[in-house]
């Protein structure tokens, strides 16, 4: 399959595209602190841990990085479930399935 | 001009309309879909096929929009199944209607047992009648799970060409084996979940323009009903060309529709 180039060199995708993914790096960094911050249950929520595990894809030099991270927050196990007790998903996956990686 | 071939108009205003309109929309596809709660009996889904065939394509002729659209029992509501055979045997009564396109969105959402039965019973229903079929795969955690359920269970009803089966919502980690196994697919563009706008062109620079669409799915929730020009405005500041911008945008929903022998654009 012939796959199109990328277009704009480094440099013109920076001057478009940093000052926004900038700001999409703060939200992250303050969401993180945010959750710090907050009392209650969650410490060890599942969907933070996956999210942490994410954050270090992210700087690992490697290619490929947005299918590396769907595929971390996906489910791997290949049979149907039993019964849907719920309608929802949660964007990553519960530590009670089998699918977790 | 563009056509969005995923759009749930039975949830979003008149304005709605009129800005596609403005935007160069010339024709959609609604498929069926849940509208947030269980209907509760199928003579529900008896009024919606009414409004998806009848009240939406006249909703769109005032803005010189051509409407389409695809009937099923979606899959957040297969999980009974008596309920749901009761909704699918409702459908061929509105096989007739010429905006009808085939079965859709069908698929999975947790790819549950039930769930898959429904599905197959859909898969059915299409071969026994040749229709064209749109497939929803499931978010999140759950589509590349079921993303292979669902392509599995079309590959061993056989008697679908995986050309005429559109397989929607892909992202970087399902749509490489979707156009792998012959199938169409589709990217949904998203605020939060999905796909954005950029990285929908990202794919299109990674996996090319073949049997690849672009869609808004706007409905009820958090999105977007002119995701697709911002997608086209996307192409452009990133240098891409009229051309594949109309193919991604037009033609190849024109090319992939257009088998059904009832899609029309205004």
């Amino acid at each position: 399959m012939a796959s199109a180039p990328v277009l704009l060199s480094k440099r013109a995708l920076i001057d478009r595209s940093y000052l926004e993914h900038r700001a999409r790096l703060l939200d992250v960094a303050s969401f993180l602190d945010r959750v710090e911050r907050a009392g209650g249950e969650g410490a060890d929520d599942f969907r933070m841990r996956a999210f942490h595990a994410c954050c270090a894809l992210l700087i690992d030099g490697k290619p490929d990085r947005t299918q590396r991270i769907l595929e971390l927050l996906s489910d791997h196990t290949r049979e149907p479930i039993a019964h849907a007790h719920t309608k929802s998903a949660t964007g990553a996956v519960p530590p009670t399935s089998a699918g977790a990686r | 001009m563009y056509i969005d071939p995923h759009i749930h108009m039975v949830s979003r205003t008149t304005d709605d309309y009129q800005r596609m309109a403005l935007a160069g929309c010339v024709a959609i596809t609604e498929p069926a879909f849940w509208a947030g709660y269980d209907r509760s009996s199928p003579q529900g889904f008896h009024d919606y096929f009414r409004q998806l065939t009848d009240t939406e394509p006249k909703r769109a002729a005032q803005y010189g929009i051509r409407h389409h659209t695809w009937l099923c029992i979606n899959p957040k509501e297969a999980e009974d199944p008596v309920f749901a055979r009761e909704v699918i045997a409702l459908i061929p009564n509105f096989l007739a209607c010429e905006s009808v396109l085939g079965i859709g969105e069908i698929g999975l959402n947790k790819n549950s047992r039930n769930e898959l039965e429904i599905l197959e019973a859909h898969l059915d229903l299409a071969a026994k009648h040749n229709l064209m079929v749109l497939v929803h795969t499931p978010h999140l955690e759950d589509k590349l799970k079921g993303t292979r359920l669902i392509m599995d269970a079309i590959r061993n009803q056989g008697r679908l060409d995986p050309g005429r089966v559109l397989i929607d919502h892909v992202e970087e980690h399902t749509v490489g084996m979707v156009l792998e196994r012959g199938f169409w697919a589709g990217m949904t563009l998203y605020p939060d979940t999905k796909c954005t706008p950029q990285r929908a062109v990202d794919i299109f620079e990674m996996h090319g323009t073949e049997r690849l669409w672009i869609n808004s799915a706007g409905d009820w929730g958090q999105s977007d009903p002119l995701a697709v020009p911002k997608a086209q405005l996307e192409m452009r500041a990133r240098g891409h060309c009229e051309s594949n911008i109309r193919k991604v945008s037009f033609e190849n929903p024109l090319a992939f529709l257009s088998q059904s022998g009832r899609f029309k654009i205004s």
